[in-house]
């Protein structure tokens, strides 16, 4: 072999131009660190998933989507023992234990992520026609620690619990039982409520229909009733929008949002979590 | 030499030529074992010290608690948040090592680096077993017999031991130094503590007795700039090539004070020959300047033919040789000091004031650092919530850190326009002026969630700022944050 005469290391034997091309070896150790990354490479292949046949597994049969389930598995069972307790408190006992209402607020969060938020935004906020505000201080159906859990459970108007909150707003001129026009003196008398009203000779007709049809449920001065799930109509919060046309097509057409009962879907431990959570958002009530 | 002053036709590939430096005695050396000696000393001592914090505080003077994300060192305690401290000292180390390298050249590199530090254990721990230089080539030049064999695998045997003490002390700074070593020996340390050890043995196995001058070469990027840190007043290990040259033989008339004898080269740890000039090699260990006054004594010349010299006061002394007439002594006194030191320079200004001022900075912020840190995040969604009376709320997440390790409770003030008013989820009990009184978790941060309402009739702008105080039972702000009181629009 041919020797290059300033290095004297080995030529290929390719030649350009007069110049030699050298066959400049690589260090042992670099070659060997290869190598060694060759056979490992054959062994993980062998092991693990890494060619997309025979079910893409390798002789080791594992998989990170196999691993899941026993990961799950062992987060359960470090959560086991306060889940335990939750289960056995009562809220009250719940929210006088701090390790207990921490981890309800942290699990709350995490389940009003999964389950809620498509209806009641992210921070409970709710969603214009029918999705109530959970962080304000105005409830439908009560605002205390038993009540939200209670709404939580049994839901709302559905037919899959038989505890399911249930009322009933008319439709009022769909059905007959108001004229058009005396649901636009109703409309006039609600907005009356919260000093709106544009028209006072209609709000005063309006006053009478109210006291007939409406007040038994919203109250005599629009102040609503919880026990059926009537809105109060003479604050700043409106479930479906507070203008006229609003208010209107509510009176004439009804109302009747629904709420899925949650217990049967989730473990009594975190519907229990969720309504401690849904509590501290700002609008939670004393018992 | 070639005559060509000491510029050789490097070639673009050397094999490794392995380096056997000889044993040398000398102020220069003496220094070097002092500062070998304090640092592994504080290296392997440091987690040992105790320091009383108080019950329920580790009693480590120094201590990276990494699981517990706690950094003590002696009576300060650092928090995460509070890395800035870490880069503060990582940049005045850097501008310090500027600062030095342009007043006195590589210091650093020659005396304290661990590199360095290490590798001159290794070396003499290798000079015990196997003897001086000329001993060891012959060693390793010689055909395997059983001594040699023995010597060797003691050589090893005991790098390995010092490796596996280098590493395992590493470890003491993260943990209970006498629990973990307890832990280490007994066998019940975390897989994680062995691997570390095994790991730091290794490289230091590897850097200090095999590596050794190749890492200064090669692997670390500090000597490739450090040459932007020296000019012609920094200090570098120089030979005065105006009084050795031309070297030659003691008794031949006409020569230099070199007498060729190659002590220098024979010494050097990175086996380069200084006469050559200063070089990338060079880490300014000065064990050739011992060397050579050893032999400048024994021939009854003048010391320093290579000394700590700047090449501006190197050039005036070569000038004002050449400026004599022939025949003329040229050790003569006063003749190594023609250019006077200049300590104040530009560099050397721009340097000190960076340092000031990053020291200054750092001492001022440690001064004004409070035990008590208070942090607002304001919820996002919703921006704001209308309430049933027309009022508009905000939310706000407040986390109090508290260094203390005694219970406590701070109470809650408001600065904001307008009647905001303020309450607190979970209704905590009130001091005497109204305000809400939130307990603080002793070595740890509470959460708390806080309302601030608007009542109806009270307009705001779409933003308004607003600020939480934190005060202690005295009634003195101990933290303070500002946030923004969000209303739908003005």
């Amino acid at each position: 072999m041919e020797k290059d005469a300033v290095t004297g290391t080995a030529t290929t034997g390719h030649e350009w131009d007069g110049l030699k091309e050298l066959n400049t070896p690589l260090p042992r150790w670099w070659l060997y660190t290869f190598y060694v990354t060759i056979v490992f490479a054959v062994v993980w292949v062998a092991l693990y998933p890494a060619l997309p046949i025979w079910g893409a597994t390798g002789i080791t049969g594992w998989t990170a989507r196999g691993a899941l389930p026993a990961e799950m598995e062992r987060a359960r069972a470090a959560n086991a023992p306060i889940m335990a307790r939750i289960n056995a408190a009562t809220l009250p006992e719940i929210m006088a234990d701090p390790a207990m209402r921490a981890h309800a607020m942290a699990g709350g969060r995490a389940a009003f992520a999964a389950n809620c938020t498509g209806c009641h935004g992210a921070g409970g906020q709710g969603a214009p026609g029918g999705f109530p505000n959970l962080a304000d201080d105005d409830w439908i159906w009560g605002g205390s620690l038993a009540a939200i859990h209670e709404t939580i459970a049994a839901g709302i108007r559905n037919d899959e619990n038989p505890d399911a909150r249930n009322s009933l707003m008319p439709r009022f001129v769909a059905d007959g039982l108001l004229t058009p026009a005396e649901a636009g003196d109703v409309t006039e008398f609600v907005l009356s409520l919260t000093r709106r009203a544009t028209n006072t000779a209609a709000a005063e007709r309006g006053a009478t229909l109210f006291e007939t049809n409406c007040a038994s449920c919203h109250g005599d001065r629009g102040e609503g009733n919880r026990d059926v799930g009537a809105p109060r109509l003479n604050d700043a919060i409106w479930l479906y929008g507070g203008d006229r046309a609003a208010i209107m097509r509510s009176v004439a057409l009804g109302r009747g949002g629904v709420m899925p009962p949650w217990s049967g879907r989730l473990d009594p431990a975190v519907i229990k979590m969720l309504a401690v959570y849904i509590h501290a958002l700002g609008g939670g009530e004393a018992e | 030499m070639d005559g060509s002053f000491g510029i050789r036709d490097a070639a673009l590939y050397a094999d490794h030529q392995k380096v056997y430096p000889r044993s040398v005695r000398g102020p220069i050396r003496r220094i070097k074992w002092a500062v070998l000696g304090l640092c592994l000393a504080v290296y392997y001592l440091l987690p040992w010290l105790r320091w009383d914090r108080g019950a329920g505080a580790p009693n480590q003077a120094v201590l990276l608690d990494i699981q517990n994300a706690r950094l003590f060192f002696f009576w300060i305690e650092l928090w995460p948040q509070e890395v800035y401290y870490l880069t503060g000292l990582l940049v005045l180390g850097a501008v310090g090592l500027f600062a030095v390298s342009s007043l006195y050249g590589r210091l650093w590199c020659g005396f304290a680096c661990p590199q360095t530090v290490w590798t001159d254990l290794f070396m003499q721990v290798e000079r015990w077993i196997q003897g001086d230089r000329t001993q060891r080539m012959r060693l390793d030049a010689a055909p395997w017999t059983a001594r040699k064999f023995g010597q060797k695998a003691a050589t090893h045997a005991a790098w390995i031991t010092i490796a596996l003490l280098t590493g395992g002390a590493w470890i003491f700074y993260f943990g209970d130094a006498p629990r973990t070593l307890v832990d280490i020996v007994t066998g019940q340390a975390s897989l994680t503590i062995y691997g570390f050890i095994a790991l730091f043995a290794g490289t230091t196995y590897l850097l200090a007795g095999f590596a050794r001058e190749q890492v200064c070469t090669y692997m670390c990027p500090w000597p490739r700039f450090q040459a932007a840190m020296l000019d012609e007043h920094s200090m570098i290990v120089a030979y005065r090539g105006w009084r050795g040259e031309p070297r030659g033989k003691a008794r031949i008339e006409g020569t230099g004070d070199c007498v060729d004898c190659r002590a220098c080269v024979h010494v050097c740890p990175t086996g380069i020959d200084i006469r050559e000039g200063t070089q990338l090699q060079c880490i300014g260990c000065g064990l050739c300047i011992d060397a050579c006054d050893d032999i400048m004594q024994r021939l009854g010349r003048p010391t320093k033919l290579i000394a700590f010299d700047s090449s501006d006061n190197l050039d005036a002394s070569g000038a004002a040789v050449c400026a004599m007439p022939a025949g003329a002594v040229r050790h003569a006194p006063g003749m190594a000091a023609r250019a006077p030191r200049r300590l104040l320079r530009p560099r050397t200004m721009v340097y000190a004031s960076v340092f000031s001022a990053v020291a200054l900075v750092m001492v001022v912020a440690f001064a004004l650092r409070h035990d008590v840190t208070l942090t607002a995040l304001r919820d996002r969604a919703p921006l704001y919530v209308r309430l049933a009376d027309g009022g508009i709320r905000n939310t706000y997440t407040l986390r109090i850190g508290e260094k203390g390790r005694a219970p406590v409770s701070y109470a809650l003030a408001l600065d904001a326009p307008a009647n905001l008013r303020l309450s607190v989820a979970g209704q905590p009990a009130v001091d005497a002026a109204g305000h809400p009184l939130l307990a603080a978790r002793a070595d740890g941060i509470a959460e708390w969630r806080v309302f601030v309402v608007a009542p109806p009739g009270v307009s705001l702008g779409a933003s308004t700022p607003v600020s939480f105080r934190l005060l202690d039972a005295s009634g003195r702000q101990v933290a303070r944050e500002g946030s923004i009181f969000v209303a739908p629009g003005g």
